[in-house]
């Protein structure tokens, strides 16, 4: 204790509960100070759900439903790599193609030709190689010091190149494993993920218990009873409705499950890791993180590797969704889509503000409304017209709640 | 009256805990600080004043680690001692509170005052709950009650209540010596009155304070003795009873300075 402690008599005042009262009213004074949260996406995706239903009654139907978790599981695991480039206030536009890489290497890798390699071995080398192409990308911005926006344009690039070498004459290679294809085309049988959805809930409730016992017993501030389990019980309503709609079709993908997976693993990383906090603190101010004694430079460098790990990881998705890849893969939506996603969920492109919420939230989104223009039938043209309106009105609802924020003095 | 005018007083009843013997610091040719003598007790503010170019700064980035000095000696605790690093400093239990306070303004006050020292319980788990508490109560041991949670983000904070963060921050880790460069330069009447008020309390738990600052009315408000820097030299040093504002102008501005070698231009008649 320093010198300047308080003296040991000094009681901490009794744990106070925060009224449910107090608790709506700094929610409210946040939201009008520009913190919306997830305000915003959650009306977003309300309004469109109820715009397609009207347009086409297939929208919300289970199998679409389903559809839509295959379709948007790639770009919401692109989207939570590249939230760690823009927490940076850096950006990362390799994702696409090193998402293509990822998708090419394994399935030539698993080519049958007599000396096929273990799946695992496979998953070694490939997300080795994402690892190793973030690093690279991490190492010359850090150490070079060349623009991310610069390196990461040349490795847009470069990595379209790979892939374009990779595949050869070939043209087109199928996918022939049935693990990498099971990802997207499998489906966890209904028992096994109700199991799941009630070990995640009760999980989640175990969680929240003993972090609000470990605060009361230090004397600190803790939430009102009601909130925590108004919190237990929509993830639990969430979780219900996804694993009830989905199991009237086909079931829960795997895709979805390892989306899930990745979202928790993160939001862990960030929210209660020295790690995490580190990258918030590079991003919300370098200067400070390195007068503070942290490495600033290895905390960039992490960052990057774990966007193109991740970009990789949504290119095996996409390549089992499509069960083959050719000289596209990587190109159009896979790199757009997922920067898009994180925008759109409320990550800031000057560092130090967004969620891995954000980007799953953002990636339904954008996924959503790819499938609804899909299912209307509209041509490209009208689908990027709309999608790209759709992207400004939200990045707009961003700068105006940053007045706000600004306004409130929390710019 | 020793102190018309440059004259040089004994050093406090209290023996001091940081104290500095004819430092010299140059960069190159200029000759920036020369033989300056300083010292500070626990209890004390010792507020350095001085104009522009008069060598505030690099003594206190001296002191802090971040340039090495040339010549003289820093006594910490009648210890001689050798600070190569703002780690050596931060060791020492020396902590400097700069002008831009370096705070995260996306991190909310607990963040900010453990950055880089977090505290982590198991599993690579930060450990919020100590932490949030340590942190409310060295603010608690402050005064500081104008900042409502300590669970809002920096962002949201008045200059005042940003100026406490950083110096609640310096204070939380065994510091004995906290250095406050220009604390009120960018405050307001009621924000400044704030953070004077808090510097008074940190010589009250025994610490030694530097508080470097431009603005004479906020120094007679707050500081024990004030030393008077003047063109790299320290010209006076005064007890803050036993002075007046005029007085300490006048050394800022006429300090008698002594011979400096390859200087003698600037020497006063």
């Amino acid at each position: 204790m320093s010198t300047a402690a308080p003296p040991a008599d000094v009681k901490p005042s009794a744990a106070p509960t925060e009224t449910l009262s107090d608790y709506a009213r700094r929610w409210w004074s946040n939201v009008r100070g520009g913190e919306l949260g997830s305000l915003p996406i959650v009306v977003g995706l309300i309004i469109i759900a109820i715009v397609f239903q009207l347009q086409n009654s297939h929208f919300l139907t289970a199998g679409n439903f389903v559809n839509l978790i295959v379709q948007t599981a790639p770009y919401a695991v692109i989207a939570m790599g590249v939230t760690f480039a823009l927490l940076l206030g850096e950006i990362d536009l390799s994702i696409g193609f090193v998402s293509g890489v990822g998708g090419v290497l394994t399935a030539i890798l698993l080519t049958p030709d007599g000396n096929v390699l273990p799946i695992w071995v496979v998953l070694i080398i490939v997300l080795g190689a994402g690892l190793a192409i973030g690093t690279l990308h991490g190492l010359i911005i850090t150490k070079v010091g060349v623009p991310s926006f610069v390196v990461t344009l040349a490795g847009l690039l470069a990595w379209n190149g790979a892939v374009l070498l990779l595949i050869g004459s070939k043209g087109t290679v199928i996918l022939q494993n049935d693990f990498i294809i099971g990802l997207a085309n499998n489906f966890v049988p209904g028992g096994t993920a109700w199991i799941l959805a009630l070990v995640c809930v009760a999980l989640y409730a175990a969680v929240l218990l003993v972090r609000q016992r470990s605060r009361r017993g230090a004397g600190l501030e803790v939430d009102p009873p009601l909130i925590v389990a108004l919190r237990v019980v929509s993830l639990a309503a969430a979780l219900a409705i996804i694993v009830y709609v989905a199991t009237q079709d086909r079931g829960v993908p795997y895709a979805g499950l390892v989306v899930a997976g990745l979202y928790v693993g993160w939001t862990f990383v960030l929210n209660r890791t020295k790690f995490g906090r580190h990258i918030y603190a590079v991003g919300g101010n370098a200067e400070a993180a390195r007068r503070a004694g942290i490495n600033v430079d290895n905390v960039r460098i992490a960052c990057f590797a774990i966007v193109s790990v991740m970009a990789v990881l949504g290119g095996l998705i996409l390549a089992s969704r499509l069960r083959s890849v050719d000289t596209n893969t990587g190109g159009g939506q896979a790199l757009l889509y997922p920067i898009a996603a994180a925008v759109i969920g409320g990550t800031s492109l000057f560092g130090g503000r967004g969620t891995m919420k954000a980007a799953l939230l953002g990636a339904v989104v954008m996924l959503g409304i790819d499938n609804g223009l899909g299912l209307l039938g509209l041509s490209s043209g009208t689908k990027f017209v709309l999608t790209g309106g759709v992207l400004l009105l939200a990045v707009t609802v961003d700068s105006i709640s940053r007045r706000g924020r600004a306004a409130s003095g929390r710019a | 009256m020793t102190d018309e005018t440059g004259g040089r007083r004994e050093a406090p009843s209290t023996s001091p805990i940081l104290e500095l013997r004819k430092v010299s610091k140059s960069f190159g040719a200029v000759q920036v600080l020369y033989d300056v003598d300083f010292h500070v007790a626990p209890g004390e503010v010792m507020a350095l004043v001085g104009d522009n170019g008069a060598g505030k700064s690099t003594l206190i980035k001296c002191i802090a680690g971040i340039h090495p000095i040339d010549g003289g000696e820093v006594v910490f605790e009648r210890d001689k001692v050798n600070i190569h690093g703002p780690k050596d400093a931060a060791d020492l239990g020396i902590e400097v509170v700069y002008q831009d306070l370096a705070l995260a303004d996306n991190l909310d006050v607990v963040q900010n005052m453990y950055l880089g020292r977090e505290e982590v319980s198991s599993l690579l788990r930060l450990d919020e709950t100590a932490m949030e508490k340590r942190a409310s109560e060295t603010l608690k041991g402050l005064s500081v009650t104008t900042i409502k949670s300590v669970r809002q983000t920096v962002a949201g904070l008045s200059g005042g209540q940003r100026q406490s963060v950083a110096v609640a921050k310096a204070v939380m880790w065994n510091s004995r010596v906290v250095i406050l460069d220009e604390p009120t330069a960018a405050l307001g009447v009621a924000q400044t009155r704030q953070v004077l008020e808090l510097v008074k309390r940190l010589g009250e738990q025994g610490l030694a304070v530097i508080l470097i600052s431009h603005n004479l009315h906020d120094v007679f408000e707050v500081a024990d003795t004030i030393t008077v820097l003047r063109l790299g030299q320290n010209v006076a040093e005064f007890k803050r009873t036993e002075t007046n504002q005029q007085k300490v102008v006048e050394a800022i501005t006429a300090g008698t300075l002594s011979e400096v070698p390859g200087r003698s231009s600037e020497v006063m008649a």
